[in-house]
């Protein structure tokens, strides 16, 4: 059960996406959301699409492994589907008891629920794709500038990346405890919303433990390896960037102007 | 009464790059009241195995029969065989939870739906039969030293009163001396008991001085299985695979390279003791008195 969350795990393939510069695939993730929310048309749409899919095929990562990242926000998906759907104003064209379906309502529904999958999507291919710790490194490299200004950059990349490791092995871990506790016969999957919330102590007592004793030996791990925070602090693998990344940075504006110019000069259907 | 396991298969992760078959075609039959030890170096799928005794991982492929039932029958109870194939995990210490030890070893019961005077009383006969000390029944399980509550957590399971009792590394990361407790605490609740017990090792040393019958786990499949004696006779393809037989079995057999007839079957200290008195005594006396210099020297 706990196998299937795919965001934040990293997918293991030899491609030029996984090559490239953390700094290019954050900075590609973000104006990809920018442009998802610029699309205007079926223009656009189909422009955001063929990308999507383009660097999918690129990755390598098999598609059915993305799909997966979008169970986990079908409820999502299918609440804001539903709300648009019902409670969007205008012409009506079926209407039953006190719910009525527009025109406009079929429109945004589809809308967010294609925004949405595109969204995980588009996300699910940076984090396939680059492991927590480049994604990190990539990070605060880029927000390196604002350490001027007093941002603890390396403190807060640190944490990110001590966070996201640990979250495998926590995983790991509940998994562990549960199968301890389901072996004396503990019950995770039956009862009321009450009875469940109870039900989950057995679990949740041991590995608050744990997470604090890893926590208590990790500190003490880094410090006796004279970690003392960012300053003066080299790296083993320093980012660089290379050809392929300035090609991507140029692909990357080439896709961002069509989204815009599809969104100036084909704005149908609005 | 038995398990029995008929060519049981499975995968991890199928579906991805990272794919790993981790257990290959197992065909095993584990009689009642037997002491098994299951051996295998890190990887080799043994402690898979023994979480498909209780239901807890599903098998990719293959069945598994619990007295003659299929475990994997749709309305086979897996709770209830849970409460009757007890698996004691590694490191157990990190599933206690409860504000005392006694309330700790009454959560087994508890989830057979037992009154709770019931249930504190196998909580209570657990816990004395393990050995604890009573003055620390009322007490927080995490105040405890590394090998009492290993023991806590042997008696949560062992206060499910199982028929099987599965223990999976019991006792990694304890020194010498609570390895050896653990171990004659087992021993004892065999004896006693007349239950199944089933010991997963990666240490031959433990293992042979105590179990009946051996399986040794290579690679996911099933690579030795037969009495201690039996195993260690093969202990060249042994150590091919990353396990070693108990130092004895290598003693026994440099000595009958160099001619003293002992029998290299000895697994156990006091068994090699036998044999090597035995052998010395069939020696023509000059021959004893050479030997038996060179040891005091």
């Amino acid at each position: 059960m706990l196998r299937e969350i795919t965001l934040g795990q990293y997918y293991q393939a030899e491609s030029v996406i996984h090559k490239l510069d953390p700094r290019v695939k954050l900075s590609g993730t973000l104006i990809y959301i920018v442009s998802l929310f610029c699309v205007k048309g079926i223009a656009g749409l189909a422009v955001a699409t063929a990308f999507l899919f383009l660097v999918i095929k690129i990755s390598k990562v098999p598609f059915r492994f993305m799909v997966k990242g979008l169970k986990a926000i079908l409820i999502l998906m299918l609440i804001t589907g539903v709300f648009n759907l019902f409670l969007t104003p205008g012409e009506p064209l079926v209407r039953f008891w006190i719910f009525k379906i527009t025109a406009e309502g079929i429109k945004n529904a589809l809308i967010m629920i294609i925004r949405l999958s595109y969204l995980i999507l588009g996300t699910s291919i940076m984090t396939l794709t680059t492991t927590p710790n480049q994604l990190t490194d990539g990070m605060e490299k880029a927000l390196t500038p604002l350490g001027k200004i007093g941002v603890p950059v390396h403190a807060v990349a640190m944490m990110m990346s001590i966070a996201l490791r640990f979250i495998p092995i926590l995983i790991e871990e509940t998994d562990k405890i549960m199968k301890a506790q389901m072996a004396r016969g503990a019950d995770f999957e039956s009862g009321n919303l009450l009875k469940r919330v109870k039900n989950m102590i057995p679990l949740l007592v041991p590995l608050f433990i744990s997470a604090f004793r890893r926590a208590d030996d990790l500190a003490m791990a880094m410090e006796a390896r004279c970690y003392h925070g960012g300053s003066g602090r080299t790296k083993m693998k320093p980012l660089h960037y290379e050809k392929r990344d300035g090609f991507s940075y140029l692909f990357l504006l080439l896709y961002f102007s069509l989204v815009i110019l599809c969104r100036i000069w084909l704005p149908w259907p609005q | 009464m038995s398990i029995i396991l008929d060519k049981v298969n499975y995968v991890y992760s199928a579906d991805t790059s990272d794919r790993i078959q981790a257990l290959k075609d197992i065909n095993l039959e584990l009689k009642d009241g037997q002491f098994i030890g299951v051996i295998g170096h890190t990887g080799s799928g043994k402690s898979t195995l023994v979480q498909h005794l209780n239901g807890l991982m599903k098998a990719t492929s293959g069945a598994i029969y619990f007295n003659g039932r299929d475990i994997y029958e749709e309305d086979y109870n897996l709770r209830e065989l849970r409460s009757k194939v007890g698996l004691v995990f590694q490191y157990p210490e990190h599933q206690l939870f409860e504000t005392t030890i006694f309330d700790d070893v009454s959560f087994g019961p508890k989830n057979q739906n037992l009154s709770k005077e019931e249930a504190g009383l196998r909580a209570f006969e657990a816990l004395r039969s393990v050995g604890l000390p009573e003055e620390l029944y009322y007490q927080s399980p995490f105040d405890l030293s590394g090998g009492q509550k290993r023991r806590v957590a042997i008696a949560g399971v062992l206060a499910m009163r199982p028929e099987v009792l599965i223990l999976d590394e019991p006792t990694a990361g304890l020194d010498p001396a609570g390895r050896d407790e653990i171990l004659d605490l087992v021993a004892r609740m065999h004896k006693e008991r007349g239950i199944t017990v089933i010991l997963v090792s990666h240490s031959m040393e433990d293992v042979a001085k105590y179990v009946e019958r051996i399986i040794v786990m290579n690679q996911g499949s099933v690579m030795l299985d037969g009495t201690p004696r039996d195993v260690f006779a093969h202990y060249r393809e042994l150590e091919v695979v990353g396990l070693a037989a108990p130092q004895v079995t290598y003693l026994m057999h440099e000595l009958r390279e160099h001619g003293i007839m002992v029998d290299t079957g000895a697994t156990t200290i006091e068994e090699a003791r036998a044999t090597l008195l035995e052998a010395l005594m069939g020696l023509d006396a000059g021959r004893r008195d050479i030997y038996l210099e060179g040891n005091h020297a």
